[in-house]
């Protein structure tokens, strides 16, 4: 099993820093950020706006088969500079967390390979430590429904 | 010496993830949790020996039977961890790196 993925998230600190090395170019790894079609393919998500500059803003909404939107969010971009960085808000819609402050910096590491660097600053080290446990909270809730039906049937 | 690790794997798998909500609420006899699943009771067996491996249950005998129960302060430890957010990451991750490995040979218009 290859971990290419590193979260590096320290006590007592309102941010965490996400690390991941790509077999791709830098180009590759930018427009994966930078383009719509693209980020609706990796995200799983419908793009209603990405403005890719200094104030622009984008918006991202994720509906389930029935229209019913399950995920929404939103924020600004302080700075986008291709193949470099991205510096954006970020704040989802119809959930009890604050906005969160993200800055990307997209490195080359030769031809065929790029690094990106993910730092992600909360509001309080609760709301971190909060995030951080979230999916795996999540994934106990799904056992459990899903045991719920099977005792239910 | 990667023991966080296995206990990972350990809760990665959804039955074992359902055996572990199934005795949160008591303890159970390995007969008694192989009854909720359509899998082979030896295949239980083993999920059940990965969870005790683990620490994440506990073998209590009582008379004949034995017993399974949480061992809470495991679970407490795993919660604290976050490996989970981790794998949601990498998977996001390897999703787009699979993606874009097409843009690198792009198709004639």
């Amino acid at each position: 099993m290859t971990r290419k993925t590193k979260i590096h998230a320290e006590e007592d600190r309102h941010d965490l820093l996400i690390t991941r090395e790509f077999d791709l170019p830098l180009e590759l790894l930018f427009r994966a950020y930078a383009e719509k079609e693209i980020v609706e393919q990796w995200m799983g998500t419908h793009v209603v706006a990405q403005d890719n500059r200094k104030f622009g803003n984008w918006h991202y909404q994720t509906s389930d088969g029935d229209g019913n939107i399950v995920f929404e969010a939103h924020g600004t971009f302080h700075d986008f500079v291709p193949n470099e960085k991205i510096i954006r808000t970020f704040e989802m819609i119809n959930a009890p967390f604050d906005v969160q402050l993200e800055f990307l910096e997209f490195t080359s590491l030769g031809e065929e390979r790029s690094k990106l660097n993910m730092q992600i600053v909360y509001r309080t080290i609760e709301l971190r430590n909060q995030m951080l446990k979230l999916p795996f909270e999540y994934g106990l809730n799904m056992a459990h429904d899903k045991l719920e039906k099977l005792l239910t049937t | 010496m990667d023991l966080r690790r296995d206990v990972f794997q350990a809760i990665a798998d959804p039955t074992r993830r359902a055996i572990i909500t199934l005795v949160a609420a008591h303890a159970m006899t390995p007969g008694a949790i192989a009854e909720n699943f359509d899998s082979a009771r030896q295949t239980i067996s083993k999920h059940i020996q990965i969870l005790t491996e683990c620490e994440i249950l506990k073998q209590e005998q009582q008379g004949r039977e034995i017993y399974y129960h949480l061992n809470p302060q495991k679970m407490k430890e795993i919660s604290d961890f976050i490996e989970p957010f981790r794998q949601l990451w990498e998977e996001r991750f390897n999703k787009l790196e699979n993606i874009m490995q097409q843009y690198k040979t792009p198709k004639k218009k």
